[in-house]
């Protein structure tokens, strides 16, 4: 990746987050905190990664993604709306009645979104079935599920990593978008996780940690992750939730808050300055 | 009579629905064995998978390989299968309205010697309170294997309720015909209308012998689809019987009684309904014939029940 390219990236990361700053507080609810945290993998999975099309979001041969962590639907929309799968204008009427801008993800109503998530622990199965239909039909294509920290509590998230492991799953890469905390406290103190890397070896992955804010080490991993032969992958991100707007960031009460009037002025200022900053690189 | 379990219909059907179309996968959660998708599994061994002991797994894994052009047959016991994945199944294929079909062994009592803990006598209610689903339980091996094929050839989900215990066949394999949502007229009768499924389909027609004995006339209708529910023959009965017992292997609250029962409120029918089924307790161990006899979901107890509307007559 070239410093231009990085640059370019990180400008759309700024907009993805004014786009879960917008759609929240026009929702006037919803989960800043970890859409935040996960924009950074969300601009680069859509605007590097995926093998996608905007305008064929059905496509059979398509990379297929999964939000598992389906409350983070905010970051989802904001990044699928940037890249062209439906105006960035209908953010706002994100948990509206009669929107199709559900709560959680519906793959019924938005364009682009590959699985309806938002029970946590279900995605990552689904994402496995997907993975194993499309290896049993030859497909080169790949998929990618995000899982929280916090959501690997759920038993499932293990059964479906033995799943994986299982039927050589080389084609399924699990991301988990470890920010520390999650609604009721740090990840420690609600119910401690351990070593989640040395957790996800035991279980056969291939596992990779990077700094979930930082664009080369996302390009390196994933890289590395699609070489991987005759097991699944996975690449824990360390990353600071509500990223990139300073009264969020590293606080747990912004997991399920939408901003108020105020705090949504001084975040997209923050946020406006922030792409102002790269724009005169 | 001929009896066989409808576990070896599926098992069977499954391997015959593999034969005809290749989009057709099969998993199981280490009970192939019993279920009897270990007869698809020898046919056609790339194309069934073993999800191992984890069910909710396994329906989701189902959802997913749905969206990639495939038709899941998603098996296990319907303890597991309803019960344990109800989540799963109401939000990853249900919300979706993805193509996942459901095939759970081991409904209801006849479990037997297993006991209570693997007796579900929930399924039909779990299972038809989900949008979209399509709930079936068919009475005979004839139906099971035609129920299969629906089962594939209908888009959007279905769970199908299977037994372990054999089944009298009752259907002819050459004329019958089964379609998703239509009820079954067996035996015509004008006093009293037995609605059925599963097991119980066989007993209402048993016990419609003993009442003609006694001189009660008694209507038989296999009733194998509890969702979407033929109303329109349940309003028939109604209205020609004016009485009517439901007869299922499930607990009396949740199931095809209910069903029935709220069709006919809605239409303001004078019709009244007597429900043979579990009466809100847990089944226990022993000998599947037995516990049917014990819990009443027999001949003998049904023609009981009917005789004691019927008494005016």
């Amino acid at each position: 990746m070239t410093k231009e390219e990085e640059i370019t990236l990180q400008k759309t990361a700024c907009k993805v987050r004014m786009g879960v700053l917008t759609a929240t507080h026009g929702a006037k609810a919803g989960h800043p905190g970890g859409s935040l945290s996960a924009a950074d993998v969300f601009t680069y999975l859509y605007f590097k990664e995926l093998n996608i099309d905007p305008k064929k979001p059905k496509m059979a041969n398509r990379d297929r993604f999964v939000l598992s962590k389906g409350h983070t639907a905010p970051g989802l929309y904001a990044v699928l709306a940037y890249r062209g799968f439906f105006p960035v204008d209908d953010l706002p009427t994100l948990r509206h009645i009669d929107s199709y801008l559900q709560g959680h993800p519906n793959m019924d109503t938005v364009p682009g979104v590959d699985m309806s998530t938002g029970s946590l622990g279900q995605g990552i199965s689904c994402a496995c079935g997907m993975a194993l239909g499309l290896k049993h039909q030859g497909s080169a294509a790949r998929v990618y599920t995000l899982l929280g920290d916090g959501e690997i509590q759920e038993g499932q998230v293990w059964e479906a990593l033995m799943f994986a492991a299982h039927y050589k799953l080389d084609n399924f890469c699990v991301i988990v978008d470890h920010n520390g905390l999650q609604i009721d406290g740090p990840n420690d103190v609600v119910m401690g996780l351990g070593s989640i890397p040395d957790k996800l070896r035991a279980f056969g992955l291939e596992v990779f940690q990077i700094d979930g804010h930082d664009f080369y080490a996302m390009e390196e991993a994933l890289h590395a992750a699609r070489q991987v032969k005759g097991k699944p992958s996975a690449i824990v991100m360390e990353t600071t939730k509500g990223k990139g707007v300073s009264f969020m960031e590293n606080q747990v009460g912004w997991h399920g808050k939408a901003p108020n009037d105020e705090e949504y002025a001084q975040g997209m200022a923050e946020l406006n300055a922030a792409l102002a900053e790269l724009e005169a690189v | 009579m001929k009896k066989i379990a409808t576990r070896q219909s599926y098992g069977e059907a499954l391997k015959e629905l593999g034969e005809l179309h290749d989009d057709v996968v099969v998993l199981d959660a280490d009970l192939a064995n019993a279920t009897k998708t270990d007869i698809f599994k020898k046919a056609f061994p790339e194309r069934h998978f073993d999800c191992g002991i984890a069910e909710a797994d396994m329906m989701c894994v189902a959802a997913g390989l749905s969206t990639t052009g495939y038709v899941p047959f998603a098996s296990s016991f319907a303890m597991f299968a309803a019960g344990r994945a109800f989540e799963q199944v109401r939000n990853s294929i249900g919300y979706p309205h993805l193509n996942v079909k459901i095939g759970a062994t081991h409904g209801g009592i006849s479990v037997g010697e297993d006991g209570a803990s693997h007796q579900c006598c929930e399924d039909f209610a779990l299972m038809r309170s989900i949008p979209g689903m399509v709930v079936m339980s068919p009475a005979d091996d004839v139906e099971a294997k035609a129920m299969v094929q629906a089962a594939y050839e209908h888009q959007g989900p279905v769970y199908m309720r299977f037994s372990r215990y054999g089944a009298p066949v009752i259907h002819g394999a050459d004329s019958f015909t089964f379609e998703i949502g239509e009820g079954e007229v067996l035996r015509d009768g004008a006093d009293v209308a037995l609605i059925a499924n599963g097991l119980l389909v066989a007993e209402a027609l048993e016990a419609a012998n003993l009442l003609a004995k006694q001189g009660i006339s008694a209507q038989v209708i296999n009733m194998a689809t509890i969702k979407p529910l033929d109303e329109e023959l349940v309003l028939k009965a109604a209205r020609e019987c004016g009485k009517i017992v439901t007869c299922e292997e499930h607990s009396i609250i949740g199931g095809l009684g209910e069903a029935v029962c709220a069709v006919i409120a809605r239409q303001g029918i004078a019709c009244s309904v007597e429900r043979v089924g579990v009466n809100d307790e847990f089944g226990h161990s022993g000998p599947a014939g037995e516990l049917l006899q014990q819990f009443g979901l027999c001949a003998g107890h049904i023609s009981e029940v009917t005789k004691g509307m019927c008494k005016e007559l």
